[in-house]
């Protein structure tokens, strides 16, 4: 079995005061940590349960700057065999299209049996990069899968439809999974398993060796431009219920029944 | 000279952190409050290869350095004080075995530690000797081809949990020198003779154990001796040196950790209309406490990196536990002065905190002591 994972690393925004920059179409977040993007965490631990369970290796992918290489380690230290990290100065903040043609390249023309991606990044959010992915290789790929068993030749999935309905789809590799979170409990990462990725490799690519020419990239990155960002609007303000814990119970009651729907 | 911590390095950090992050914050509370630190949190931390990271792989351990160790205490207390000292004290006394103890010793009591088979203390402290290290009076005399062991030791971390200890005993009381008159011996807990009662109503670090020992007519092998007899005091003082880095690393944390609950607190609460952060009372508060934990930590893995090369600088190890351990103090106080009448109440983490930190201007040396070793560094014994 020959597995793929892609991976995003991304800025943790939860405690931080963004705000978006003078060109409307870029966030400041000064000195923002970064972090594998949540949905990847859930794809690469499906990986390494697949690879466990059925054996093969597991290759994991990601684009991005020296800095994001944090997040390949991750993947080696919790299980993946070995890494590819694609990085060019053009592909910074390229749109899904272009980082596709940088992921279908790095791909080139080995053959994977399972390629699971994360249903979305905490970034961007597009959603896209799996889908286009799959279309790109030409396999069939399901999307936001939140239970996955591989047995047969065959995918089998459950996929996660609004108000906690689920639809079961059976998919023939080679085929594409984009993981929604919840799917699995990510592992932590153990000292073992960081010892063990330093001995592991990790291949870098750039735009010439996965086959992007700069006329290319450019053609992509025609196809959706991000015109600008709009922040929150900010709420009317918070109502403060007073009284005793019973006067406030009773108050929050009231309201939710005025409300309606809920009670 | 670099100031950059290795990717590997940052890879542990961040393990540690995500540990810690995951698991302690189901229990902290609890922990707290019952005086105990859950079996399940020991289990996950050896899996995860917490336990042993600065043992030679020979040993079961991950071949790393103090450093290394430092990164993973401070991150474990960073997230709760008492569970980071219960899971980073199961190696406490290993530093002596792996320093002075024979091979064969370090094979029979070093694996299991790594395994999470078995946990480790230290024992010096007695009702009357404290910093005085030398008037420890607990009893070993050679009969045979045993040492029978009588005392009683005090305010000894993992007593009630410990599968062996190192005691620090009075082997030799008449040497002329008095730094040459104690040994120590390692002493499996299962042995007759061996009472542990646990010490109730610590102020802070109360999930980690603390007991009294009692130990009446104690017999061990002779083997069980660490090193030559009556090196225990040099063995101890160069024990300090190492364990005073572990310690160090736990002011630290918990000044970070706490620092963190006060950046959060004066972003959010909103008093004349504006956040606390935007007065500048407060921002000068924050930016003093970011300075001093920068500053201890800096000479921390100044010190820690030393050690890993080989130098056990007495002096800058010293400074860097006196440091640390008043950075942690200074820096819980003024988080919870941050915190207002809310720090003042159970609910908040910072509470905690603030009685959590204490312990490390007083264990592993006091700050006194501390002090002491730094100026006779510089000035002799004058």
């Amino acid at each position: 079995m020959k597995i793929a994972v892609f991976v995003k690393h991304v800025p943790d925004v939860a405690e931080a005061d963004l705000e978006v920059a003078a060109d409307g179409r870029t966030v400041k977040g000064g000195e923002l940590p970064f972090e594998m993007n949540e949905w990847d965490r859930f794809a690469l631990e499906e990986a390494v349960l697949v690879k466990d369970s059925l054996g093969g290796e597991l290759t994991s992918f990601l684009i991005g700057d020296e800095a994001a290489e944090e997040s390949l380690r991750r993947c080696l230290a919790v299980g993946a065999d070995r890494a590819v990290r694609v990085w060019d100065d053009g592909l910074a903040g390229a749109n899904p299209f272009a980082l596709t043609a940088a992921m279908r390249g790095a791909i080139g023309e080995d053959e994977y049996d399972l390629i699971l991606c994360g249903a979305q990044s905490s970034d961007d959010g597009y959603g896209l990069g799996g889908p286009l992915l799959a279309e790109a290789l030409g396999v069939p790929s399901v999307a936001l899968v939140n239970k996955m068993k591989v047995e047969g030749g065959k995918v089998l999935v459950t996929r996660e439809l609004e108000g906690g309905w689920g639809e079961e789809v059976e998919v023939d590799l080679p085929a594409l999974v984009t993981i929604q979170t919840g799917i699995n409990e990510p592992r932590y990462v153990s000292i073992l398993g960081i010892k063990k990725a330093r001995k592991k490799p990790i291949d870098l690519m750039d735009a010439v060796s996965v086959g992007i020419t700069a006329e290319r990239l450019a053609t992509e990155k025609e196809k959706l431009s991000l015109v600008g960002i709009e922040t929150p609007a900010v709420g009317e303000g918070a109502e403060i219920l007073e009284g005793s814990p019973e006067e406030v119970a009773a108050k929050c009651l009231a309201l939710l029944k005025e409300a309606g729907g809920v009670l | 000279m670099s100031f950059n911590l290795t990717s590997e390095q940052i890879d542990i950090q961040k393990a540690a952190r995500e540990f810690a992050r995951g698991e302690f914050t189901k229990w902290a509370r609890e922990a707290d409050e019952k005086e105990y630190c859950p079996e399940v949190l020991y289990k996950q931390a050896a899996e995860l290869g917490f336990q042993g990271i600065f043992f030679p792989e020979e040993y079961g351990g991950a071949g790393l350095g103090y450093m290394e160790f430092c990164l993973v205490i401070e991150e474990f207390w960073r997230v709760d004080p008492g569970l980071g000292q219960s899971l980073g004290s199961v190696v406490f006394g290993s530093d002596l075995l792996l320093t002075f103890g024979s091979e064969e010793q370090k094979k029979k009591y070093l694996p299991p530690i790594t395994e999470g088979e078995a946990i480790m203390a230290a024992a010096i402290t007695e009702a009357d000797a404290g910093s005085d290290v030398t008037a420890v009076a607990t009893r070993a005399v050679l009969d045979g081809d045993e040492w029978v062991i009588n005392g009683t030791k005090m305010f000894i971390t993992n007593g009630n949990l410990a599968d062996y200890i190192i005691l620090y005993c009075l082997t030799d009381p008449d040497n002329p020198s008095r730094h040459q008159r104690h040994s120590c011996i390692i002493v499996e807990t299962d042995r007759p003779g061996f009472a542990a009662t646990k010490i109730h109503g610590k102020m802070g670090i109360r999930a980690s154990d603390t007991a009294e020992l009692s130990l009446t007519d104690l017999r061990v092998p002779k083997e069980n001796l660490i090193g030559e007899r009556g090196e225990g005091f040099a063995q101890f003082m160069a024990f300090f040196n190492r364990t005073r880095l572990h310690i160090a690393a736990q002011g630290i944390g918990v000044a970070q950790g706490a620092l963190d609950m006060a950046t959060r607190h004066v972003k959010n609460r909103v008093q004349f209309g504006r956040p606390l952060a935007a007065l500048q009372a407060v921002q000068f508060k924050i930016a003093e406490m970011a300075t001093r934990v920068e500053a201890s930590r800096s000479l921390l893995y100044r010190a820690a990196s030393l050690a890993d090369q080989g130098i056990f600088d007495h002096k800058l190890i010293a400074m860097a536990k006196w440091t640390a351990g008043e950075t942690g103090v200074r820096v819980t106080d003024e988080a919870l002065q941050l915190h207002g009448g809310y720090g003042y109440l159970a609910e908040y983490d910072i509470e905690r905190f603030y009685r959590d930190a204490k312990i490390v201007e007083l264990y592993e040396g006091t700050k006194e002591v501390e002090k002491q070793v730094i100026a006779r560094v510089i000035l002799g014994k004058a």
